[in-house]
């Protein structure tokens, strides 16, 4: 088994979006560390548009997430709603 | 010379205030929104009692019949605090501007349909007055509310009601002239199809009780009315004389959706705080549900003719499905 993980700028944008993959993904650890915000998850990591939704309280663009995105590893499958982290293929 | 970089890594000592850590939990960073709203508003160690109300605090929790056990569980979930709130608008009032520019540029107003113009004129010019009202509703539900967490959005949502009643008038000046917002104002004051709804506003103006106010306006009358001027009628127009109306009435539909979201989570809210709170909103719902179908009727039936019925009848049943999901149906 082995991690996917993504980071994000730390702001308060981001500050929603990590909120919302931690309650979708309860195996995931959150790594804070200087205006850069890390999250790891075993295996697989999805992160849903409806959840960023309800943490944001405005409608949420998938693609928006690539403002604030630092990088990321595992194989990428994303629709208008959810994008989809994994070591799957 | 050898230089030696490395990262340093500084821990805040908090995270965020005190009074947020205690409703969060500790060392988790706060969104702007809870820090600009949660226990703003003072609430003990006054001095002295308001002269004009002297039975009550000046911020005082029994202005209301509705209980809570924490006023901040009302929570907006658009998560407006006066930066979020302005910048939304400002996008909002930008569309707007950019529909009636495209109106007027294109001298759509010159092309539309007379028929269609009167029946949009003589509906919606008169409306202005009904969100003048709501304008003074909303600054009301904030002065004698409790709780920053309802009195904040309850203060956009009156100043949103003043944006709607200017661009009802522009809509005015675009389709007609001075002479008909004038005649507007006339048609508010004297014609019968208007005198139920004038009646409803001006009572709803001296309602005590702020929830009852807000059920009133927001859930009541905005519910219903912002369903049928802004969705019936417009349809129909729509289907008459192309879509010149939609743009000129476009931060209206727009408010309508933005603004249910935090109406429903209140209700939701505080319908399921207790079953004494549960039974005051069905009953405050019933009545002045009751009332706003009333009055809406002759003006559906002036702007609809046949089809009124069957328009406010879907009106009724999307308001019912909003209550439903809110969990405040009989």
């Amino acid at each position: 088994m082995s991690n996917v993980f993504i980071a994000f700028q730390t702001n308060e944008e981001t500050r929603c979006i990590v909120d919302a993959i931690v309650a979708d993904n309860p195996d995931a650890v959150v790594n804070f560390q200087p205006a850069m915000v890390r999250v790891d998850a075993p295996d697989t990591m999805v992160i849903r548009r409806t959840s960023i939704e309800e943490q944001i309280g405005r409608p949420f663009d998938l693609q928006e997430l690539h403002i604030n995105l630092i990088t990321l590893t595992g194989h990428v499958e994303e629709t208008e709603d959810d994008f989809t982290l994994s070591w799957k293929h | 010379m050898h230089i030696d970089l490395r990262t340093v890594s500084i821990e805040p000592l908090r995270q965020t205030f005190d009074h947020i850590a205690a409703r969060i939990g500790p060392n988790k960073p706060a969104s702007r929104y809870l820090e600009a709203t949660m226990d703003v508003q003072p609430d003990v160690n006054f001095h002295y009692r308001p002269t004009w109300d002297p039975e009550h605090e000046i911020f005082d929790a029994t202005r209301t019949a509705i209980t809570m056990k924490d006023w901040y569980a009302l929570k907006d979930p658009r998560q407006f605090y006066y930066g979020t709130y302005t910048a939304s608008r400002a996008r909002m009032q930008e569309t707007a501007e950019a529909d009636f520019d495209f109106v007027e540029t294109r001298a759509l107003a010159d092309s539309y349909d007379d028929a269609a113009r009167r029946t949009a004129l003589d509906f919606y010019i008169p409306l202005r007055h009904v969100a003048w009202g709501a304008n003074m509703n909303g600054a009301s539900m904030c002065a004698y509310g409790f709780g920053t967490a309802i009195t904040q959005p309850c203060l956009y949502q009156g100043m949103d009601q003043l944006g709607v009643a200017q661009y009802l008038t522009r809509m005015g000046l675009v389709l007609g002239d001075q002479g008909e917002v004038q005649a507007a104002k006339n048609a508010w004051m004297d014609q019968p199809q208007w005198q139920e709804l004038r009646r409803y506003v001006e009572d709803t103006l001296v309602i005590k009780d702020w929830f009852e106010m807000f059920v009133a306006q927001h859930v009541a009358l905005d519910g219903l009315l912002f369903g049928l001027a802004y969705k019936e009628v417009d349809d129909a127009l729509n289907a008459k004389a192309g879509p010149t109306v939609s743009l000129l009435t476009r931060f209206q539909t727009e408010l309508f959706e933005d603004s249910s979201k935090w109406v429903d989570a209140c209700l939701k809210v505080a319908a399921a705080e207790n079953p004494q709170n549960k039974a005051q909103l069905l009953q405050w719902i019933a009545h002045w549900r009751g009332r706003a179908m009333k009055a809406l009727q002759p003006l559906a039936q002036q702007a609809l003719g046949l089809d009124a019925d069957a328009a406010l009848a879907r009106v009724s049943a999307r308001l019912d499905a909003r209550l439903a999901k809110a969990g405040v149906c009989a």
